[in-house]
């Protein structure tokens, strides 16, 4: 178990704290949670692309590389996320454990006086960013938003996200679109950027071998201009229990060896119930989230149709995706066969080595998220993000317990909303 | 076994050759849950042509992968991935042009799941039938690949740097190659190459570095056999093949990769020596610290997604650096430009101290990862060097050796451009 630690250091600013000798990397963040909507999501998304070009005591990329050389090669890194309906925006930092520093220095103060000195003291007239990098990052961002289409996976599910829930807010990419960005000046962004800092919920991690005092002083020195008042809540998604209506298909052609079959489907709502959770987390490994699931062993091993086809839950908005890269012909059949393994869940068609295999997986997932930073970092944000609090352990034990038919009981919630296909230009 | 402690970055390592020529090295991990294990042989997608039992075997492209994807097959029918994957590890595999490896990571049963991954490693089971019905998995593999734009642009630089060298050679093959692959064939391949004296077995986590290799005897064939040689072709020429190689595919922006073809170390200490300054002058040319990065991103003509880095492989070693670009022509002219510079001037003192001390923080934090730590160590052993000299080796380099490395490499003839123009939007 590892201790984490929460400290509110002012109204809306929370610091959440592991402490471990373990890792050779001290990690720590800054993300303000915004809400996602189309009027600010390119905004946001620009703002600390900007803010990387340049600080006060270190105005330009060659000047700010090397003081994080200085720092033994650390890394400051924009950061823009999306869980749920909510937009996380900020930076990940990512410097050599004190613990193995030669000699006698320290990192760990300088590297969040120089993450405070990056959100908090652009480069500029102390009025605005200034217009060259906003023109530049700008410029960058289009061309980001333009480049998505390049994965021609993330391209399908996004696709798919878009249109299956349009009006909702899930609808909204992380980093908004083409028109929006280019919409941007400066004067919109840095009117953007004084709000966020003024009333975006703002949540500190840090995970490394420093005790939580010195973390928080650390934090509390680094950050001491951030804005003092009263922040907004944290948004709370829309979560719908049903399909708009009629399943809804939707297709795209481009020039591909491969086609791209994306299916959505509702879950419904309850995603603050570690119960719930558990139970869907073992459903989604039976179905398509694991080795063993019905779809990599139906749809790829027994059919041979496909290299990959997974599923993947959103439960803090109620959404379940499934995708897979198929021939063109096979498109129906593979369709066929991924609903028919949604049926057998449905029906309880599932033997006991399948529901235990499955818990083994999902339990080893989560009990190994503890020895690894990274996504040691992602469980917590998106603990903090949905207003949860129960530990990778703690989640396991609530897995350990789902019996087959709250399983069944989680499969027959799941109802399919939206098909997305790539094709192929003549197919 | 031998006992390596490395204090100043908390390292022990145990090593061991066993009798049948397996070896075999322990990480000790007290702090963490999770264990890791990988298994490799040093045979990879550039290995179709070797001599076994007297005879010159040709063999189709693509067969070493092929191979790995049939060894998760077992004589009693079962498939070890599932197997795995059912006790909660999570299997995997790759297969890259020097190497093969096969490894999990588990948080618990993890005797019972080193004993599966030995087994099924070591003991081949192919028939007609099951190696026939992998075509249509890997074929979509494939089709993957070819709608993958970064996977096509390091295939064009590799083309376009190598006339003879098989590293020009897809590791996964072609639809049409892996037709003609067989039972007899991959019989044959693991005949040749999957013997303990040909491979590795390098384990990070909380267990008994002699229970390992107690294991690994119990388990593993007994004898030790010689090696089997090898041909990767006629002698390669110092100049590229093609001074430039484009397509176009359906992408946003131009994606570019620019190779710098160099003469390979010798396996040993030269080759390590060679990797660092290698990686270092890449750095310091034109890594995010340099002055030219800086200048070269200010113009719009590089974004945040560039990269540069060194790269050997058995018989070859170039430089890559690529992304995206308006204008990638441009990219390497200025890159000519600051080497000619660099030529008349030197390299800042400042900044080659900067790039070593931020070399030894990546180092250091590198070590996180149980997996990056394995492969490392697995792939320094298939090429006779100690990674953990690598601290004696910075000490010992200075910045005549990285101006001397850019005035042998940096010539016209020695350089390719690989780009991939944007085609016709998606419908």
């Amino acid at each position: 178990m590892l201790p984490i630690v929460e400290r509110t250091l002012a109204p809306g600013v929370v610091l959440r704290a592991v402490q471990t000798k373990k890792f050779k990397t001290s990690m720590l963040g800054i993300t303000f949670l915004e809400p996602l909507t189309e009027e600010t999501a390119s905004l946001n998304a620009l703002i600390p692309k900007v803010l990387r070009r340049g600080c006060r005591n270190h105005p330009d990329m060659e000047t700010l590389s090397a003081a994080l050389d200085d720092l033994y090669g650390g890394g400051i890194e924009p950061l823009v996320r999306k869980k749920g309906e909510v937009q996380c925006i900020g930076f990940w930092g990512s410097f050599l454990d004190d613990a193995y520093v030669p000699g006698d220095s320290q990192i760990l103060e300088s590297a969040a006086a120089l993450l405070g000195e990056i959100v908090l003291q652009p480069a500029g007239d102390g009025k605005g960013f200034r217009p060259d990098y906003v023109e530049s990052e700008k410029a960058n961002l289009v061309d980001k938003i333009r480049s998505e289409v390049n994965d021609k996976l993330q391209y399908s599910l996004s696709r798919l996200r878009s249109m299956m829930c349009e009006g909702e807010a899930y609808s909204i990419e992380k980093l908004g679109t083409e028109a929006q960005a280019r919409a941007i000046t400066g004067e919109t962004l840095y009117n953007r950027y004084r709000d966020m800092l003024e009333t975006a919920p703002v949540y500190l991690y840090y995970c490394g071998s420093a005790d939580p005092e010195r973390v928080e002083k650390a934090f509390r020195a680094g950050f001491a201009d951030l804005p003092q008042g009263q922040r907004k809540e944290i948004p709370v998604p829309m979560v719908l229990g049903q399909p708009k209506g009629a399943v809804r298909r939707f297709s795209d052609a481009m020039d591909v060896s491969q086609g791209k079959l994306t299916m959505g489907f509702r879950t419904g709502g309850g995603f603050k119930d570690i119960e719930n959770v558990a139970r869907f987390m073992l459903f989604n490994a039976i179905f398509g989230g694991s080795t063993n699931s019905k779809l990599f062993l139906n749809v790829r091993e027994k059919l041979s149709l496909c290299y990959f086809a997974s599923s993947s839950l959103a439960l803090s908005k109620g959404i379940l995706l499934v995708y897979s890269g198929v021939e063109f012909a096979n498109f129906q059949k593979a369709e066929d066969e991924i609903l028919a393994q949604l049926t057998a869940c449905q029906i309880g068609d599932i033997t006991s080595e399948e529901l235990e295999a499955a818990r083994r997986s999902v339990i080893g997932s989560l009990r190994s998220s503890l020895d690894a930073q990274g996504r040691l970092e992602e469980y917590w944000v998106n603990r903090f993000v949905t207003g949860t609090a129960y530990t990778p352990e703690e989640l396991a034990e609530a897995v350990e317990k789902v019996t087959l038919d709250q399983v069944v009981e989680a499969a027959c919630q799941v109802k399919l909303d939206s098909i997305y296909t790539l094709r192929g230009k003549e197919g | 076994m031998i006992k390596h402690t490395y204090e100043r970055i908390g390292e022990t390592l145990y090593e061991e050759t066993l009798e049948n020529g397996l070896r075999v090295y322990v990480f000790p991990k007290p702090d963490f849950g999770k264990c890791y294990a990988f298994f490799a042989t040093r045979y990879g997608g550039m290995d179709t042509r070797f001599q076994l039992n007297g005879q010159w075997l040709d063999t189709p492209m693509g067969i070493a992968h092929y191979l790995e994807h049939k060894m998760f097959d077992t004589p009693d029918g079962g498939n070890a991935l599932q197997k795995l994957s059912a006790s909660g590890a999570s299997p995997n595999a790759f297969t890259s042009a020097a190497i093969t490896g096969y490894h999990f990571e588990c948080t618990e049963g993890f005797w019972e799941n080193l004993r599966t991954l030995l087994e099924f490693v070591s003991v081949p089971y192919f028939t007609e039938e099951s190696v026939q019905k992998e075509q249509g998995i890997i074929g979509q593999e494939i089709r993957m690949m070819e709608d993958n734009p970064g996977r096509q642009s390091y295939r064009m630089l590799l083309e376009a740097l190598y006339q003879n060298h098989p590293i020009r050679n897809s590791v996964a093959g072609s639809v049409e190659s892996i037709a003609q692959i067989t039972a007899e064939t991959l019989y044959h391949c693991h005949e040749a190459f999957y013997t303990p004296s040909n491979m590795v077995l390098c384990v990070a986590g909380n267990v008994d570095p002699e229970a390992v290799c107690a294991l690994a005897r119990e388990i593993l064939p007994k004898e030790a056999k010689p090696p089997i040689p090898r041909d990767h072709g006629q002698d390669e020429p110092r100049q590229v093949n093609l001074r430039e190689n484009t397509r176009v595919m359906p992408v946003a922006a131009p994606l570019f990769q620019i190779g710098v073809k160099g003469q390979p170390a010798q396996d040993g200490p030269n080759r390590l020596r060679q990797k660092l300054l290698g990686d270092l002058t890449c750095e310091a040319l034109m890594g995010s610290s340099s002055s030219l990065y800086s200048k070269l991103y200010t113009r719009g003509l590089i974004n945040s997604g560039f990269y540069c880095g060194f790269m050997d492989y058995p018989g070859c070693a170039f430089l890559v650096a690529g992304g995206e670009s308006k204008d990638p022509a441009a990219v390497r002219d200025a890159i000519m430009e600051e080497v000619e510079r660099i030529g008349r001037e030197g390299l800042d003192q400042g900044l080659f101290q900067r790039m070593k001390k931020a070399a030894y923080g990546s180092f250091v934090r590198g070590l996180n990862s149980f997996e990056n730590l394995c492969v490392e160590q697995a792939q320094a052993y298939f090429e006779d060097q100690d990674p953990w000299t690598f601290l004696e080796i910075y000490d010992t380099m200075t910045r005549q050796d990285a101006e001397n490395f850019i005035r042998d490499w940096f010539h016209p003839e020695q350089m390719t451009l690989t780009v991939i123009w944007p085609g016709e939007e998606p419908a």
